[in-house]
């Protein structure tokens, strides 16, 4: 866990929605390895321009700290509360 | 565009009065009256005290004046400043304006007013501090790299070093372009009377200003209309090639082409509103034999045109005061009916060579370096020797 | 089919997305981060102006971020900052530009800038590498590296260029790295707001120019790497120098108040005008 992060144990449940433009990642893999959760895994296909684009495996255990939000050099990530 | 009331009131206690100065400072007091609102210079002889000066004087009158750590950076913080809409200048001598090229480069392409004087000093490297010359004209023209074009005018008076500053700011905020006051170190530390003008009689140019949204790097014209910073445009200034919206292309053949060919030809095509001359003909119209000098050259020249015509030789004589672009036609026109044409310059003949480019008779060049300029005997003398 | 478009676009000249910055680099996530903390601020980036010079850290703000940006000469950013910030102190202007830019050709401006602690924020993203021009030797390449100008292992120390910053009279200086985006964002927000020269070093990846030639092909296993490698400042003072040798020391260096040199250049300039003022009073 990285320090400065809203993250905490004891936050609220609440329903976070991972999306990924597909037009901007070109599949670096950093939110798949730094995600506390391993909420990402890579997905088997190749996209459009040849890229191996993260998929979204296990939604419901995001707690929305946007470290991989933040960490995503394509601004390609995008978090909603629901 | 008019003055502040702080400048106003600054202004007002010196207009239509007569002082005793250096060329250097008179260019100070000029820029003063031209609106400069910025200065950033790094000393150097002989251009120090246009530095000094407006370091006493620009703060009177509003005006920021700061010291760089050199001439680099000098050149860049004018052109920083010019983007947020003041009249912005710096001064130096011929080891500074080599490091200045860089920059003059990036403003050309990204169309920058601003002025720069030139001291000129002995070169090459430091050479001869302390010594006049005039080895910068082609360095003026051809300094930075790739093709461009430049204005760049002479002075031969303390008066004119006040008076060119006006035009200097004028030409570079309507060309949208910098502009060298390419002054010698004779002119720069010569001691004469300057008068100030009358505050009404000063009309500063306005810059041309693009409308909300419009191209700030291209269009129909060929000087397309500037935007500020702060005023909510994003603009994007780029010395890298970019399209008319200032948005970096520096792959495609045309774009690079259409961009550099206009900020080519808006200087080109608009020679004739640019460029000044002065002529001093002889009387009957009968001389075969011409001198063409420019600057503090100028000076001794035409005493020795004078004397020679005192001698019953019809010579005739013009000063360039628009160095460049170069005054092809006026030249080729003055050239005509001569025989030849002399160039007493202080450098070995650099400007010799771009006259022999546009007529049909001899070019003489009248070269002298070592840091002392022209005598009137020196030109009669050289005049004479090719009259007989 | 419509993508999700994360807020920060607001921010970006989107229409120039996806920027050309390689898979993993590290330029994207100070994108990221420098939106961030400009929206945490509510700053109006009218009211900025965003200045770089050249290198691949230059294209972050140039002209990716949508605001007034000047793209200048190689090394020369904060020179001609410099001559923005004076005519218009009520601009944020913001450099961000890379190592060889800013420590390298543009060294002496940099310290000069610290020195005169000028309002300036300066963004220095470093790459360790010439990574445009395919990888040359930079000022702050660690010795032993092999690059393309160094193939006989570079021989030179690498500069400390956040605490030559210190040392040269800035008002905020820190250092983070690409890995500490929530830090990162924090301190962008501290050195904008501080009055006078800020000064942020961001450890970042290049993993094509410079990762190839240590081992380290991926963003990812530069990430890890700072990770394992940052240590805080705090900690890094009680250690002795040989226990600090190849680790990254971020957090804040330098906090402090000194006179700023806009505002002290308008001042003295205003004394001029007024004594002016006074003298004509006085006659009329």
């Amino acid at each position: 866990m990285q320090a400065g992060s809203k993250m905490t144990e004891n936050k609220p449940k609440s329903n976070w929605v991972i999306e990924i433009n597909e037009n901007l990642c070109k599949g670096c893999e950093i939110c798949i390895e730094f995600c506390p959760f391993t909420i990402f895994g890579k997905s088997d296909k190749l996209n459009r321009k040849g890229y191996y684009l993260p998929v979204v495996l296990i939604e419901n255990k995001c707690n929305g700290c946007r470290l991989c939000e933040l960490l995503c050099p394509e601004i390609a990530i995008v978090l909603t509360e629901e | 565009m008019g003055f502040n009331e702080d400048r106003k009131r600054y202004l007002a206690g010196l207009e239509d009065k007569t002082y005793f100065m250096l060329g250097d400072e008179a260019c100070a007091y000029g820029a003063i009256f031209a609106g400069c609102d910025f200065f950033a210079g790094y000393p150097i002889t002989p251009a120090s005290e246009v530095a000094e000066r407006l370091a006493e004087e620009l703060p009177k009158a509003g005006g920021l004046c700061i010291q760089m750590e050199d001439e680099l950076a000098s050149m860049a913080a004018i052109v920083g400043a010019s983007w947020t809409g003041g009249r912005s200048m710096t001064a130096t001598s011929g080891p500074g304006f080599s490091l200045m090229q860089e920059n003059i480069g990036y403003a050309i392409m990204t169309e920058t007013p601003c002025v720069l004087v030139d001291v000129q000093r002995s070169g090459p490297s430091t050479g001869q501090a302390t010594k006049p010359a005039q080895g910068d004209m082609m360095q003026a023209r051809w300094g930075t790299h790739g093709d461009h074009n430049i204005i760049a005018l002479s002075p031969n008076s303390a008066q004119e070093c006040f008076d060119m500053m006006q035009e200097c700011f004028n030409l570079a905020d309507t060309y949208r372009t910098p502009v060298i006051l390419l002054m010698d170190g004779e002119i720069g530390h010569i001691r004469e009377s300057v008068t100030m003008p009358a505050l009404s009689s000063i009309k500063p140019a306005a810059r041309k200003m693009a409308k909300p949204g419009e191209d700030v790097f291209g269009g129909e014209e060929l000087v397309p209309g500037i935007t500020h910073y702060g005023m909510g445009q994003n603009v994007h200034v780029t010395g890298s090639t970019h399209k008319a919206n200032g948005m970096r292309d520096v792959t495609t053949p045309h774009v690079h082409e259409a961009l550099v060919k206009r900020i080519y030809n808006k200087i080109d095509d608009n020679r004739e509103k640019i460029i000044r001359v002065e002529k001093d003909i002889s009387q009957n119209g009968q001389s075969k034999i011409g001198v063409i000098a420019y600057g503090a050259t100028a000076r001794p020249s035409l005493g020795a045109v004078r004397a020679a015509r005192d001698d019953g030789k019809n010579i005739d004589f013009m000063r360039l005061i628009t160095i460049w672009p170069f005054a092809r036609k006026q030249v080729a026109e003055f050239a005509k009916n001569l025989d030849m044409i002399l160039v007493p310059e202080m450098n070995l003949g650099q400007i010799s060579r771009e006259i022999e480019r546009f007529v049909n008779c001899k070019v003489v060049s009248v070269p002298k370096i070592g840091g002392v300029p022209h005598t009137v005997e020196e030109i009669y003398d050289a005049i004479t020797e090719v009259a007989s | 089919m419509s993508q999700p478009r994360n807020q920060m676009m607001n921010y970006i000249r989107e229409e120039i997305m996806p920027h050309r910055f390689c898979p993993g680099c590290g330029c994207g996530t100070v994108l990221n981060v420098f939106t961030n903390a400009i929206d945490n601020l509510k700053l109006d980036p009218v009211k900025m102006v965003c200045v770089s010079g050249i290198g691949c850290s230059a294209w972050i703000p140039s002209p990716y971020f949508k605001s007034d940006t000047l793209h200048t000469t190689h090394g020369r950013p904060i020179a001609f900052a410099t001559g923005v910030k004076v005519m218009r102190p009520d601009l944020k202007v913001v450099v961000i530009a890379g190592d060889g830019d800013v420590s390298g050709i543009g060294g002496n401006h940099l310290i000069h800038a610290a020195r005169r602690n000028i309002d300036l924020s300066v963004f220095m993203v470093n790459n360790m590498i010439y990574g445009m021009t395919g990888g040359q030797v930079a000022p702050t390449t660690p010795t032993g590296v092999k690059t393309s100008t160094t193939p006989h292992l570079n021989i030179e120390p690498p500069f400390q260029v956040a605490e030559l910053v210190a040392a040269a009279g800035a008002s905020y200086v820190a250092r983070w790295t690409t890995y500490h985006v929530f830090r990162l964002i924090k301190a962008m927000e501290e050195a904008i707001t501080k009055q006078g020269f800020s000064f942020i070093e961001i450890v970042s990846q290049c993993p094509d120019n410079y990762g190839r030639r240590i081992g380290l092909r991926t963003g990812v296993e530069f990430l890890k790497m700072f990770k394992k490698q940052a240590i805080p400042i705090d900690k890094a003072r009680e250690l002795p120098e040989e226990k600090l040798e190849g680790r990254i020391i971020v957090g804040k260096l330098r906090d402090r108040e000194r006179p700023e040199y806009t505002s002290e250049l308008h001042r003295v300039t205003k004394e001029q005008v007024d004594k002016i003022k006074a003298e004509q009073e006085k006659i009329s």
